[in-house]
């Protein structure tokens, strides 16, 4: 089937997708956009995180189909330019990155957290990060770059005023 | 595989009588997992996300009509205050990715006995609205379930919405598991008090074949309740009263032993969150009679 969307800003159309194919499986296999990790392809790891419309959801459980005439966000869209995003840059200064394969869907869900609460506190990060598994780091640097890239946005805004 | 993407509710029940064994597809939160793991895989499928008037809800009557494809997401956010409930176990669903994309319709369209939705609606007395090409048909959410992952949607059905009262009183829901997110129930339980037509509601979850009401807990409290005039003048209720409820409402679940509990420690939990809840609902319901 054909599946017609806009990707990272850019209109993309994709031919000859099975059916019952995943947006992860689109993004990753059709779009060459490798950045949303596919890890368990049943909601339970976050690491195919992506906004469509907007709003947070799991890659793996989007039918293809579903994602028709949407606006997708993936990982590959969030910096501008060259510089990393600051959620990103946060990540690796707080070493909240080993193997990385959970980082994307972290740094998506981290994104979408700060947009809704600018100054989370650590029960409100638990909480939003609870669908976003790592089997490295422990979390707790990862709630260090989550603190960190919260007050450097913070810092933009103002000095943006 | 069939893809079918209706653009209104007409198209959408059209399609399903001219393909009965579409399968729909909401949120996908429950679908996708069964494609993805290749557990089952549907000759064709309806998507039902285009459909704007499964995401609608308003006023019916007395009654709040909420469409079938309205998230857990937006349930919290729109409706918290009036369906505390059912509000409280949308938030324990899963993670903020699966709230936002799964629906009420696709847990009742599941008929998980331990979909978190089900007990709040079945203490709130909830209603659900079954349509086809053929007509409208409202069912009591009590007499939905038939068996475990099975319900009583004939094959050229959908699911609407669901009906259900604003809270006229304090509502409650608990819920056991391993974590405080993405945990699938070891057991759970829904109180409803409705101070208007001096009613208990009650639902269980993930301890019988489908959830449950504990009927003869509900009429044991309301009997506490009149006898002591306590709606009127609410003291403190009995702690052997207290004992005797979670009695009754452990007595009506029927559990198994699984992976996740066994039979015995579903009953001791069920117990204990009937008395905790109606302690917390009793509490509050006594500080609103104060002011
Ligand atoms: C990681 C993860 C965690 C989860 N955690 C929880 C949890 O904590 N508690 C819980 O209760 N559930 C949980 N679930 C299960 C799931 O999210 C819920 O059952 C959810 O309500 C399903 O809604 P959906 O819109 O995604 O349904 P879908 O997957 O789209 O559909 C589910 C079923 O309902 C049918 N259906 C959907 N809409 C309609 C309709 N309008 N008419 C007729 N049939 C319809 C479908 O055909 C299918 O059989 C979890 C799932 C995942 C992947
Ligand atoms: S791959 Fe989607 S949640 Fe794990
Ligand atoms: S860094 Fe390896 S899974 Fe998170």
């Amino acid at each position: 089937m054909k599946i017609a969307c806009t990707v990272n800003g850019r209109a993309r159309t994709v031919d000859g997708a099975w059916e019952g194919e995943s947006l992860l499986s689109v993004l990753r296999d059709r779009m060459q956009l490798p950045g949303s990790k596919n890890a368990c392809e049943q909601g339970e790891c976050g690491s195919c995180s992506v906004y469509m419309d907007g709003v947070l959801v799991c890659a793996c459980l989007v039918l293809g189909g579903q994602a028709n005439d949407r606006t997708i966000v993936t990982i590959e869209g969030l910096a501008t330019g060259t510089a990393l995003h600051a959620v990103q840059q946060a990540f690796v200064e707080a070493g909240a990155v080993q193997c990385g394969f959970c980082t994307p869907g972290l740094v998506v869900a981290t994104h979408d957290l700060l947009a809704r609460f600018p100054e989370p506190s650590v029960m409100q990060i638990r909480e939003a990060l609870a669908g976003n598994i790592c089997r490295c780091t422990g979390y707790a640097k990862i709630i260090d770059a989550v603190q960190l890239a919260a007050r450097r946005i913070a810092v933009d805004e103002h000095s943006a005023r | 595989m069939e893809f079918l993407q209706p653009s209104t509710w007409t198209e959408a029940l059209q399609m399903k009588s001219a393909h009965p064994e579409a399968m729909p597809i909401a949120g996908g939160t429950d679908v996708m997992v069964e494609i993805n793991l290749d557990r089952h895989r549907p000759a064709s499928i309806l998507d039902l996300t285009r459909v704007t008037e499964l995401n609608q809800w308003g006023a019916d009557g007395e009654f709040l009509r909420i469409g079938a494809g309205v998230t857990y997401t937006r349930i919290i956010g729109e409706l918290g205050d009036r369906l505390p409930g059912l509000a409280m176990a949308s938030r324990t669903v899963g993670s903020p990715q699966i709230r936002n994309r799964g629906t009420v319709g696709g847990n009742l369209g599941s008929a998980s006995p331990a979909g978190d939705a089900h007990p709040p609606l079945l203490a709130t007395d909830a209603v659900v609205e079954l349509a086809s090409v053929g007509g409208t048909r409202r069912l009591p959410v009590r007499e939905f379930f038939t068996g475990p992952k099975r319900n009583a949607m004939k094959q050229d059905e959908l699911i609407a919405a669901f009906l259900v009262s604003p809270a006229k009183g304090p509502q409650q829901f608990s819920k056991v598991g391993t974590r405080n997110a993405m945990v699938i129930a070891v057991c759970s339980f829904a109180l409803t008090l409705d101070p208007v037509r001096k009613h208990i509601g009650t639902g269980i979850g993930s301890a019988a074949p489908t959830p449950v009401i504990a009927d003869e807990a509900e009429r044991f409290l309301e009997g506490v309740l009149d006898e002591g005039g306590l709606w009127e003048k609410p003291a403190s209720v009995d702690a052997s009263a207290l004992a005797r409820f979670g009695e009754l409402v452990a007595a009506a679940a029927k559990p198994i032993d699984d992976v996740r509990g066994t039979a015995a420690y579903r009953r001791h939990a069920l117990a204990v969150m009937a008395r905790r809840s109606f302690g917390w609902a009793w509490d509050e319901y006594r500080t609103k009679a104060s002011e």
